[in-house]
This record gives structure tokens, C-alpha cells and sequence, in this order.
């Protein structure tokens, strides 16, 4: 009995100090972005890194996302005589949810997994401890370039999603199946609004940037300095960056467009 | 060298998405929409009953998109729906338009149809258009549908005024001023009323 109840005290007291290395690894990790900042080649080598390399995967998957929204969206649609709501579906659903939350998706396993395996592999080859030595901050040094990288290289990546996604609609919509082109924009320019719509799938995409380079790095660091720590901190990266994720998304669209 | 090319290619990425936001702006957002208000001109036209109308509504004259929907207030006085329309200024409406709330397909969304009179006054910023018919509301139109069948079971003389009690609502199209205030249900009860007895 008593050492049930002291096995939740130690799981409560591991699970708070967790939260409490996170949380401090974060704002240290914020403290130093105005220092990276002033070092843009990091950062720029960065966002070729994340961003450049990303554009294929989120490319192509957008691309045929959008396809798949066209045609489903024109088979239920046709049942209600509606085509031409075809656009609006696709885009609003694109730039609301999927863009950001399909791109965050991606990212965390395209880039968040490489960014948790190579802070890993830099722990396991104590290259930070070397850094450390030389009195090179690894936080605003390793860190904190990849994490401004990230925030900015995702909003972007979601925008090219959604972008190329309602071109992907369109083409299967409009050129394939023969939905009235005009009546497809249209609807899209009268149903879609610049700040409500747009504006949040932005928002939600620089939330979900933070979240995912955050877990990355934070299991990166933390990974314990074997080859089966790097891969099991890799692993851990897309499971809960993947759960965060969708989870933000509830919240967050509860809080944008919950109240109608 | 290396780090030039890096720069191209982070400086197309960065372009790239500024791109996206342009194309969804522009040609998927209306933001184009937001730039044309300048050239508008608002106008104001009271409903009895605007049914679903929203703001940002289109406005449409022979079914050509002219404008849009405002705001939509309510008049305490009159407690009617005001609902403000700004039109493109490079079309122009006789004093006499009449508005109405119709709706685009079976489920689509409402919008406001101008149809034009024969003044040759137009209409200018901040008149008010005065002729008006409200969105035709479902449980009224079933209401009326059902008074007058009991109307025609009852008395069969009925069935004549009863055609008439309906036609006024679905033909209140060129409306005078003084057909206005009554709404859908009222031109239905009054008739059907007068003859049951």
C-alpha cells in the first residue's frame, strides 16, 4: 500500500520535473534567439536545411491531398446538385486545418526527426560537451538557429500547402472532371475571408512551427548519448510532436472559429 | 560560392511562400474585394424579415454580382432589418429598384436581388431603396400552404381567393410602396381570413 502510494509520488515528481526542465529549456532557448539572430548565416543554412528540403514531400503531398479533396468533395457534393461549392470546400478546408496541420505532420517527420537525431548524435559524440569547453554556448550556438529556422521555414512550408493544394483541387475539379472554372473561384473569393481564414491558418501554422522544432530539439538534447537514446529521442519526436499537434489544432480552433 | 548558392536557394524558398500568400490572397481570398470598396457607394433598403442573409452577402442585378452586403442592423423604430449595400459605382440603379432576398440554388446562400424601375433618377450614395421583399421563410410559406387547403376543404368557394391569398407572396415582385410592410404571412392571412367565415 504504502509503496504503491510512494510509486505515485515518484511518477508525479519525475513527470514535474520533466515539465519543469521543458519548460526551462524553452525560455532558455528563447532568451537566446536574440543572439542568434545577429548570426544569419546559421540561420539561413538552417532554412535551407529545413525549409528547402521539406519543399519536395509537402510538394507532392499537397499536390495529391488536393486531388483526393477534389474528387471526394465533388462525389459528395454532386449528391446535393453543388458542384460549385467545390472550391470553397477545398480551400477552406485546406487553409483552415489541413495545410497546417498536414504540413506540421510532415515537418515533424521530414525535419523535426533529422533535428532530434543530429542534436542527439552531437550529444553521443560530445561534440556539445566540446562546444562547452570552448566556451561556446550550445543553446546559441545549436539551438536557437534551428529553432527560428523552424518557426520560419513551417508558416512558409503551410502556405505552399495549401497553395498548391487548391491548384491540385482545381485542376482535378475544373480540368478533369469539368466543374465551371469561374464558379470555382468564385465561390472560393466569396466564402474565403483574408483575416478569418487566412490569417488563422497562419497563425496556426507559426503555433504548430513552435511546438514541433521545440519537442524536436527538447528530445534532441535530452536524449540520452547512446545510439538506441538517439533513436529512441527520434521516435518520441514524432509521437508526441504528432499528438501536440493535433491537439493545438482542437484548441486552437476552438478558440478561432468555435464561437461562429 | 557554396554559401551563395545556399543564399538563392533560402532567398526562392523565402519568395516562394510569399508567393503562396500572394496567389491565396488574391485570387483565393478577397483581398482584391477589399481594395475595389473604394469605388463604391452604400445604400441603404429595410426588410421585414432578411431570413439567412449575412454580411458580406452579394448584391446582384440580373444575377451579375454589383456589390455586397455591408452590414445588416436592426431599426428600433420600425423593427425592421437594415441592411446596408455597397455597390460598384460603375453600376447604376433607377430611384425605383426594388431589393430582394433570394436565394442561390436549394441549399446555397442568400443574396440580395436589384431588380430595376423606370426612373430616370439613379441612385446615389446613402438613398434608400424603398421598395423591398423579404426572404421567403419556410415554416411561413408551409403555414400558408396549409391555411389554404383547410381553406378550400372548408368552403369551396374558398379555393379561388385562396389562389389569390398565395400568389401575392411569390408575386410581390414589383412591389408598390404600400404592398411593403406586409411580410409573407400577413397578405396570406388577411384574404383567406376575410372569406372563411
Amino acid at each position: 500500500m504504502i509503496a504503491a502510494i510512494e510509486l505515485i509520488g515518484a511518477w508525479c515528481n519525475f513527470r514535474v520535473r520533466g515539465l519543469g526542465v521543458g519548460c526551462r529549456f524553452f525560455f532558455v532557448m528563447l532568451s537566446k534567439v536574440p543572439v542568434a539572430l545577429k548570426r544569419r548565416g546559421l540561420i539561413r543554412d538552417q532554412i535551407h536545411f529545413i525549409g528547402n528540403y521539406s519543399l519536395l514531400i509537402i510538394l507532392v503531398s499537397a499536390l495529391f491531398l488536393g486531388f483526393v479533396l477534389g474528387l471526394q468533395g465533388y462525389h459528395t457534393l454532386s449528391t446535393y446538385g453543388s458542384e460549385e461549392s467545390l472550391g470553397l470546400l477545398v480551400a477552406v478546408s485546406l487553409v483552415r486545418e489541413l495545410g497546417p496541420v498536414m504540413t506540421a505532420l510532415l515537418y515533424a517527420g521530414r525535419a523535426g526527426t533529422s533535428l532530434t537525431a543530429e542534436i542527439g548524435l552531437m550529444r553521443a559524440g560530445e561534440q556539445i560537451a566540446a562546444m562547452e569547453m570552448m566556451a561556446v554556448d550550445p543553446m546559441a550556438r545549436v539551438v536557437a538557429p534551428r529553432f527560428v529556422a523552424g518557426v520560419i521555414a513551417m508558416p512558409i512550408l503551410a502556405l505552399l500547402f495549401s497553395a498548391v493544394g487548391i491548384l491540385g483541387g482545381w485542376f482535378v475539379g475544373v480540368k478533369l472532371i469539368g466543374v465551371d472554372g469561374g464558379a470555382f473561384w468564385s465561390q472560393i473569393q466569396g466564402g474565403l475571408n483574408l483575416f478569418r481564414d487566412i490569417g488563422n491558418g497562419i497563425v496556426k501554422s507559426i503555433v504548430f512551427a513552435i511546438a514541433v522544432t521545440f519537442i524536436a530539439l527538447y528530445q534532441g538534447f535530452q536524449a540520452r548519448p547512446t545510439p538506441e537514446g538517439v533513436a529512441r529521442a527520434t521516435t518520441r519526436t514524432v509521437v508526441s510532436s504528432s499528438l501536440t499537434v493535433l491537439g493545438l489544432d482542437f484548441l486552437l480552433t476552438a478558440v478561432m472559429f468555435g464561437g461562429g | 560560392m557554396n554559401s551563395k548558392r545556399t543564399d538563392l536557394a533560402v532567398g526562392f524558398f523565402v519568395l516562394a511562400g510569399f508567393a503562396a500568400l500572394l496567389f491565396l490572397a488574391l485570387k483565393a481570398g478577397n483581398l482584391a474585394a477589399l481594395t475595389l470598396n473604394r469605388h463604391t457607394y452604400t445604400v441603404t433598403a429595410k426588410f421585414d424579415n432578411i431570413g439567412g442573409l449575412k454580411a458580406r452577402a452579394s448584391v446582384r442585378g440580373a444575377g451579375v454580382v454589383v456589390g455586397r452586403v455591408e452590414r445588416i442592423d436592426f431599426d428600433n423604430k420600425a423593427y425592421q432589418a437594415v441592411a446596408t449595400l455597397e455597390l460598384n459605382d460603375r453600376f447604376h440603379f433607377p430611384k425605383d429598384t426594388s431589393a430582394k432576398i433570394l436565394t442561390s440554388g436549394l441549399l446555397g446562400e442568400q443574396y440580395i436581388g436589384l431588380d430595376p424601375g423606370g426612373d430616370p433618377d439613379m441612385l446615389k450614395a446613402g438613398d434608400r431603396i424603398e421598395s423591398t421583399q423579404s426572404a421567403v421563410v419556410l415554416e411561413n410559406l408551409i403555414g400558408q400552404f396549409l391555411f389554404s387547403k383547410a381553406a378550400d376543404s372548408s368552403s369551396p368557394s374558398g379555393s379561388a381567393p385562396a389562389a389569390q391569398a398565395s400568389a401575392p407572396a411569390g408575386a410581390l415582385a414589383p412591389p408598390s410602396l404600400a404592398l411593403t410592410p406586409s411580410s409573407t404571412s400577413k397578405p396570406a392571412a388577411t384574404p383567406a381570413g376575410k372569406v372563411s367565415p
